[in-house]
């Protein structure tokens, strides 16, 4: 009875998990009720994962109502896969969150943030389940106000006006993005996804679905922080509480990715997006630009949480070049990416979040000599770092990889040469930690720290075990990524 | 503002028929226009009328702060445990035709509960918001926090 409910359970369990931790109050107890719930929709996104590859996209009505006049919850192989990743790091933050955010976090807000994690998590989890443009708009601001609050929940105030500057773009996007689908709605009068990739081709020609269409780009592109509006992600990522930068760099901005797919692949399916307004042309100077631009700005940085924000800049450019290819190769490529970022940038901020706990800030000037002090610590960081640059077996090479094919096979040999540029300044930025941290030596009168503790330790490392995992048996996630990019380019689902 | 006198009286007429023309249109919802969150609205800023009148102190002992964040939980609690029942009892999640043993009833029953839910959570959400601004003074060590 249950398998067939996955869908809709993926989202009400962390979702209704979520006002339990007000009503429970103490932080123990809404940490109890935070991990039991994260991982149980961890358990029902395997489930549904496994049902796709066994028998083919899932539907399911909700409150019994067909589509496309009800809401349909719909799953095919990329939400599904979307959904694993989104819900294995709510799942691997949680422990990782309780010693963190008890010395990040007011004590008497612990459980407020657990109750935002819970619906951050809900509504990210929800934008891969819907099948009904609506209600995706819906869980985009579940999860987008849920994480302002979760930033500006730090202690530092900075994060406050981060948060701010988040909520006014993030607002700014959400509203773009309902603005096209209004549009949308205007001229074909419905609001699934399913049922809109059908009826939008006959009037794909008109200004209004163009304008539909720039709208919904422009929106989601603030969403995921793409260059040039990305304004909002530096600052958010830099002073919100360790746990939540992980969080939020692993899930946040991969969703919004998996959002301008679906919008691309699923709505406008059976229209070819890229040829209309230079949107091929634009979206892939903008994405080079991400990898060049942000790369370089993160040499640049002194604090290390800014940097990993700067190189997150760059690592989205990836997923729109691959998306932008609109080839196999290419979005197998973009998904791909977007699946083991995840993996690496959760591992990096984690890495990060342990040196705060114990020195409570994480500048290069703060480290030095720490690989000695916090071995276990900074080698996890290496190991995300060796994926950011892209060495071969760790994950980051296979989705750099799969993308240098995808510019090859369209003879771009000039993005070819972006992507190996942008991956030597991340050798740059990442070196720089490394060295000062394993390679100088430890200042006089360092306080003397202790290596993390095994709670945040473990979730750190099961993340970097991934990377290398991953890196080194790519066979599982590549062929669901292809399978998932042939799905979404075989035309209506 | 509790000196004057006018405000006063005109407060005291008005504030229970502002609630009670919330209810109104909380239980009038499945039938005609209005609905949860609607009379949510209205219920609250009834409620924040009188504490704008005869100040916080007295709103916050008609109403404590601890109160509306639990009911606050609850409307959201209810309306998902009415999706799940819809489950339990063999339907699809939010599905309301199972609820009773004639689906017009179910119907009924289930746009009821929701949006007594939904109307329960956004009087309380805004009363909360009121009282978090209203204690802006009290400093960070004010129980609202």
């Amino acid at each position: 009875m249950i398998a067939g409910h996955l869908p809709v359970l993926l989202v009400v369990l962390p979702l209704m998990a979520a006002p339990v931790c007000v009503l429970l109050r103490r932080p123990a107890w809404a940490w109890t009720v935070a991990a039991l719930a994260s991982w149980g929709a961890f358990v029902a996104a395997i489930g549904l994962l496994l049902q796709v590859l066994d028998g083919g996209p899932i539907s399911y009505p909700i409150g019994g109502w067909a589509a496309p006049w009800g809401i349909e919850y719909r799953l095919d192989m990329a939400g599904a896969f979307v959904a694993v990743i989104v819900s294995a790091i709510g799942a691997i933050v949680v422990p990782y969150a309780r010693a963190s955010i008890e010395r990040e976090v007011a004590a008497d807000r612990i459980y407020l943030f657990y109750c935002m994690y819970l619906l951050c998590l809900a509504g990210l989890l929800g934008i891969t389940a819907t099948g009904d443009a609506f209600n995706l708009f819906v869980f985009l601001e579940i999860a987008s106000l849920s994480s302002y609050v979760m930033i500006a929940l730090a202690q530092d105030r900075r994060a406050l006006t981060a948060a701010y500057r988040y909520l006014i773009m993030g607002t700014i996007g959400a509203t773009f993005y309902l603005i096209g689908v209004g549009l949308m709605y205007m001229m074909t009068g419905t609001l699934n996804m399913a049922d809109l990739a059908l009826r939008l081709p006959a009037v794909a020609e008109t200004r209004t679905i163009l304008a539909a269409l720039a709208f919904l780009t422009v929106g989601i592109c603030l969403k995921l922080a793409l260059f040039p509006l990305h304004l909002w992600l530096p600052n958010a990522y830099t002073y919100a509480p360790s746990a939540v930068s992980a969080f939020l760099a692993a899930t946040a901005t991969k969703v919004a990715v998996y959002v301008l797919i679906r919008v691309y692949f699923t709505i406008f399916a059976n229209v070819d997006v890229f040829e209309t307004m230079f949107l091929r042309e634009v979206l892939m100077a903008l994405a080079v630009l991400a990898m060049l631009s942000a790369s370089a700005i993160a040499v640049f940085q002194t604090n290390i949480k800014r940097m990993l924000a700067y190189s997150s800049l760059a690592q989205i450019g990836y997923m729109v070049l691959g998306i932008n290819f609109a080839t196999l190769t290419g979005l197998t490529g973009g998904i791909i990416h977007l699946f083991n970022h995840a993996l690496m940038k959760g591992a990096l901020f984690m890495a990060v979040g342990c040196v705060v706990f114990r020195l409570q800030a994480a500048n290069l000037d703060t480290i030095e000599g720490l690989g000695r002090r916090m071995p276990a610590t900074m080698a996890a960081f290496v190991v995300g770092g060796l994926s950011l640059i892209g060495v071969p077996l760790t994950v980051g090479f296979v989705s750099k990889w799969t993308l240098v094919l995808a510019a090859i096979e369209l003879n771009m040999w000039s993005i070819v040469v972006a992507i190996v540029g942008s991956s030597l300044l991340a050798i740059a930025y990442v070196w720089r930690v490394v060295e000062i941290s394993f390679f100088k030596p430890t200042p006089e009168g360092a306080p003397a720290i202790a290596e993390a503790p095994l709670s945040m330790l473990i979730p750190t490392w099961l993340l970097a075990g991934a990377c290398l995992w991953f890196g080194i048996d790519a066979s599982t996630t590549l062929s669901v990524a292809r399978a998932s990019a042939a799905f979404l380019l075989g035309g209506a689902p | 503002m509790s000196h004057i006198v006018v405000l006063r009286v005109v407060a005291k007429l008005l504030i229970p028929v502002i609630l009670l023309f919330a209810l109104y249109v909380q239980f009038h919802g499945d039938f005609g226009p209005g609905g949860g969150f609607q009379a949510g609205v209205i219920f609250g800023s009834g409620f924040i009328l009188y504490a704008l009148i005869f100040g916080t102190a007295v709103a916050r002992r008609a109403v404590p702060a601890g109160l509306t964040r639990i009911t606050l939980a609850a409307g959201v609690l209810l309306y998902g445990g009415v999706g799940v029942a819809g489950i339990v009892l063999g339907g699809n999640y939010l599905d309301y035709s199972v609820l009773a043993d004639d689906a017009l009833t179910g119907q009924h029953l289930g746009i009821t509960l929701i949006e007594f839910g939904v109307g329960l959570t956004v009087a309380s959400a805004m009363i909360t918001i009121f009282y978090v601004f209203a204690g802006q003074d009290r400093g960070p060590e004010s129980p609202e926090q």
